[in-house]
C-alpha cells in the first residue's frame, strides 16, 4: 500500500486496482456509499409520500442502521439469476435490499399498495420475494425467517451449492420460541449461513435491558456450539470485514455464526411512534455516531474519494427518489378482484356467498337485499 | 434393490394403512430426487411408529433428516427448502406436537403464494386420532386448527388405497398439504388390502361413496368411515333402511358437491367425526348444505362427534368422550323416523 495512499484533499485518487482496505477496491468503496445514501434518500423520500397522505399502513426506518445493513449485504455474492447467495432481509434493511437488487420502484410501490407493486398490493412495506435476485421477504411474526433460512441453506448443502444464506433480525426477535429453534436447527444442521443481529437498542419500546440478561447476543452462540462475533454497527468496514469472516466461514463448511451488530435506532418503531421513552440527550449522542457521515469521512481523510464525487452521487441518489415516488403515486390501486386471487396454486378462493334459488323450485316472492357481503336474488 | 417390507405390493401381498402410506413415500422418492424428509427419529429409528424404516439406509441422510425437538423450526426449515425448488415432507411425530408450528404454518406456509413468495410444496404428515389410552396430547385431531386457514389443503384417508394415493397426490401437489394418519387404522388387520402395482394417485378435493344408499346421508372421514358402515349395517338389518356412508378423504378443499348430490338424493344428513363438537367441521358442512341445498332437506342436520373434553386417558373416560357405533345408531334411527 506504501506509495499508492494518494495525498488527502488533493485531486489524485488510490490506483483503482489496488483494494484499499480488506480486500475493497476504491469502486467497492464508492459503491458502498451509493448503498448507504440511497437507503437514505429512499426513507426520507418514503416520509414525504407519507406527509401527503399516500402511503398505506405504517412507514418503517432504518435511520442510523445504514451501516449495519449495507456492511453486512456487502460482503455476499450478489447475482441476480438465482445461483447467488440470499438474504432475508426486515424493515429496517433497506440498505441490503436495495443492495441486492430490491428497486426503489417497487419499494415504493409497496408502501402505496399499487397493482403494479411486487405483491400487486397484498402485502406491504419491505414484505416482498425475489428468489432470483437473492432475497426473501420478512413475515411480521418474528423469529420465523431463522427457520426458513436454515432451510433454504439446508437446500445449499444438499446440493452442493457454494451459496450462503444471511438472516438479519434486530434484539427483539432473539427473545422468540422461533429464533431459537432457527438457530439451534442451523447449528445442528451445520447450515452455511449468517445469523445478523441488528442490535439497536429498542424493539419498538422495549430497551434490551428487559429484553435479555445475556451479556450480548454474539455471547449466545456459545450455547448452540457455534461461532459469535460482535461489532460495531456504525463502522460499516468493520460490519463488512466481520460479516466476510462469517461468510467465509459459512462457504468453508463450518456452519453458521450469529453476528451482532452494535448499533442505534434513531427513529420509532414507526413513523406513529414519536419515540416518547427515549432520552432525547441518547438520540443526540447517536447521531455524532451517524454512520454515513462517519464513512463520508473516513473516504475523505484517507483520499479515497472526493468530494466532488460524493456530492454527485447524493445528488443523484436524491432524483432518483424523487422521480422514482413520483412515478409510483401515478400508478392505480388493486382492483377488487384480485382479493381472491393467489391462495391456491390451483383453486379458487370463494367470492363472497350469494344464495342460489335451486332450479325447479319456486321462487320466494320480492327479493331481500343485505348491505354489502351476501343477498338474496329474489 | 427396495428393502424386504416394500415388497409387498410388488408381491401382491396385502398391505396396511401404514405399510400403504411408506410405500407411497418411498416410491415419491425414487421417483423424485427433490423429495426429502425431516422429522424427529425418523432416520436412524426408522420413526417412531416405523414409517420410515429403512429410508435413511437407503435415501441418505441429507434425506432423511433427524432434527432437534423443534416443531417450529422444522417446520420453517421446510418452508425455506421448499422456496428452493425441493419438497420436504415433514413428520409430526403425533400430530398433536403439530400445535408449536401453528404460526409457520398459518402465516408463513398458508399465505407465501398469495403475498408474491411463491409456492411452497410442503406436505406435513404425522398420526392422529384416539381410542388407543394415548390421553390428551396423544390422540387428538387437529384438523380444525387449520381449516380455517386458506391456503392449506387438509387430507384425511381411511383406508390403504386412498392413503397411498392420497399422499402422492399430496407430495406432487404445490400448496402446503396437512395429512392425516388414524394411528388406529396404521396396523388394523381388517383394513389390509392388496394394492394395484404401478404407480397410481387418488385426487384431493374428492369425496368417495363408501357405500350407497337411500335413506340417509352419513358425511364423515377417518376412523368414524369404520364405526359409520358398521351402523350402516345394524340399521339396514333393524329397520331396513339405506345409509350412503359419504367418505370425504380430503376435509380442504371440502367436496360439497358430492355432499349435496348425496342430500337431494337422500332428504336426510348426518354428520360423523372423531374431533371435538364445538368448531368440528359438522358446523360447516350443515351450513353449506344449508346455503345450497336446504329445500332437499326432509329433516333437521344432526351430527355425532367427540365431547367438548380434553382427551381423557382412562379406557372407561375415552370410551365416553368418543363417538361410538351405537351413537352413530341412534342418531341414525331418529333421523330415519324423522
Amino acid at each position: 500500500m506504501e506509495g499508492s495512499a494518494p495525498i488527502p484533499g488533493s485531486e489524485e485518487v488510490p490506483d483503482p486496482s489496488s483494494p484499499l482496505v480488506s480486500d475493497l477496491h476504491r469502486d467497492d468503496l464508492l459503491k458502498i456509499y451509493r448503498a448507504l445514501i440511497r437507503a437514505r434518500a429512499a426513507e426520507e423520500r418514503l416520509e414525504v409520500l407519507f406527509r401527503q397522505g399516500h402511503v398505506s399502513g405504517g412507514l418503517y426506518r432504518s435511520l442510523g442502521q445504514e451501516g449495519a445493513s449495507v456492511g453486512a449485504a456487502y460482503a455476499l455474492r450478489r447475482r441476480d439469476d438465482a445461483t447467488g447467495d440470499v438474504i432475508a432481509h426486515t424493515v429496517r434493511d433497506t440498505g441490503a435490499l436495495f443492495l441486492f437488487g430490491g428497486t426503489p420502484g417497487e419499494y415504493f410501490r409497496q408502501y402505496l399498495a399499487r397493482e403494479t407493486g411486487p405483491t400487486r398490493g397484498k402485502e406491504a412495506n419491505v414484505h416482498w420475494t425475489d428468489l432470483r435476485r437473492g432475497f426473501v421477504g420478512p413475515v411480521s411474526p418474528l423469529g420465523t425467517m431463522v427457520g426458513v433460512m436454515s432451510g433454504i441453506t439446508l437446500s445449499f448443502k444438499i446440493r452442493g451449492e457454494p451459496r450462503v444464506g444471511m438472516v438479519f433480525y434486530g434484539d427483539g426477535a432473539t427473545s422468540t420460541g422461533a429464533w431459537h429453534e432457527g438457530v439451534n436447527f442451523a447449528g445442528a444442521q451445520g447450515c452455511p449461513m449468517i445469523v445478523v443481529v441488528t442490535a439497536n437498542g429498542y424493539a419498538f419500546s422495549t430497551p434490551t435491558r428487559k429484553q435479555t440478561r445475556a451479556a450480548g447476543f454474539s455471547a449466545k452462540a456459545q450455547g448452540y456450539g457455534i461461532a459469535g462475533e460482535s461489532v460495531d454497527g456504525n463502522d460499516v468496514l468493520a460490519v463488512y470485514q466481520a460479516a466476510r469472516r462469517a461468510v467465509d466461514r459459512a462457504r468453508d463448511g463450518k456452519g453458521p455464526t450469529i453476528l451482532e451488530l452494535l448499533t442505534y435506532r434513531r427513529k420509532g418503531h414507526a413513523q406513529h411512534d414519536p419515540q416518547l421513552y427515549v432520552p432525547p440527550e441518547e438520540i443526540r449522542a447517536w447521531e455524532a455516531r451517524d454512520p454515513i457521515d462517519l464513512f463520508r469521512g473516513t473516504l475523505l481523510e484517507e483520499g479515497w474519494a472526493r468530494e466532488g464525487e460524493l456530492r454527485r452521487l447524493e445528488v443523484a441518489a436524491d432524483t432518483e427518489m424523487r422521480e422514482e415516488a413520483e412515478s409510483a403515486v401515478e400508478d392505480p390501486p388493486p382492483a377488487e378482484v384480485g382479493t381472491l386471487s393467489d391462495v391456491y396454486t390451483d383453486l379458487s378462493a370463494r367470492p363472497h356467498w350469494t344464495r342460489p334459488i335451486p332450479p325447479g323450485l319456486p321462487s320466494p316472492g320480492g327479493g331481500w337485499r343485505i348491505q354489502g357481503k351476501g343477498h338474496h336474488r329474489g | 434393490m427396495r428393502p424386504e417390507h416394500l415388497l409387498k405390493t410388488e408381491r401382491g401381498e396385502a398391505v396396511t394403512f401404514l405399510e400403504a402410506i411408506r410405500e407411497a413415500l418411498w416410491e415419491e422418492m425414487e421417483r423424485d430426487e427433490t423429495v426429502f424428509l425431516l422429522g424427529e427419529d425418523i432416520g436412524a429409528f426408522g420413526g417412531a411408529f416405523k414409517v420410515t424404516q429403512g429410508f435413511q439406509e437407503a435415501f441418505g441422510t441429507l434425506r432423511v433428516i433427524d432434527t432437534p425437538i423443534s416443531e417450529a423450526g422444522f417446520t420453517g426449515a421446510a418452508a425455506g427448502a421448499a422456496h428452493m425448488g425441493l419438497r420436504p415432507v415433514v413428520e409430526m411425530q403425533f400430530m398433536d406436537f403439530i400445535a408449536p408450528a401453528l404460526d409457520v404454518i398459518t402465516n408463513y406456509l398458508a399465505t407465501s403464494l398469495y403475498r408474491g413468495s411463491g409456492p411452497l410444496p410442503v406436505v406435513i404428515r404425522g398420526p392422529v386420532g384416539g381410542g388407543n389410552r394415548g390421553g390428551p396430547f396423544h390422540s387428538q385431531n387437529v384438523e380444525m386448527f387449520f381449516f380455517h386457514t386458506p391456503g392449506i389443503k387438509i387430507v384425511y384417508p381411511s383406508n390403504p388405497y386412498d392413503a397411498k394415493g392420497l399422499l402422492k397426490s399430496a407430495i406432487r401437489d404445490d400448496n402446503p398439504v396437512i395429512f392425516q394418519e388414524h394411528k388406529g387404522l396404521y396396523r388394523a388387520p381388517a383394513l389390509r388390502e392388496v394394492l394395484p402395482t404401478g404407480d397410481f394417485t387418488v385426487p384431493l378435493g374428492e369425496a368417495k361413496i363408501a357405500r350407497e344408499g337411500t335413506d340417509l346421508t352419513v358425511v364423515t372421514y377417518g376412523m368414524m368411515v369404520h364405526r359409520s358402515l358398521d351402523a350402516a349395517r345394524i340399521l339396514e338389518a333393524e329397520m331396513g333402511v339405506q345409509l350412503e356412508v359419504v367418505d370425504l378423504r380430503t376435509l380442504l378443499p371440502l367436496d360439497e358437491r358430492a355432499i349435496f348430490a348425496s342430500v337431494r338424493k337422500t332428504g336426510k344428513l348426518l354428520v360423523v367425526h372423531e374431533d371435538t363438537r364445538t368448531g368440528g367441521i359438522a358446523g360447516e358442512i350443515a351450513m353449506r348444505v344449508s346455503e345450497e341445498a336446504f329445500e332437499w332437506l326432509d329433516g333437521p342436520i344432526l351430527r355425532v362427534t367427540a365431547v367438548d373434553t380434553p382427551v381423557p386417558y382412562a379406557g372407561t373416560l375415552e370410551d365416553h368422550f368418543l363417538p361410538q357405533v351405537e351413537d352413530i345408531v341412534t342418531a341414525g334411527r331418529y333421523l330415519a323416523e324423522y
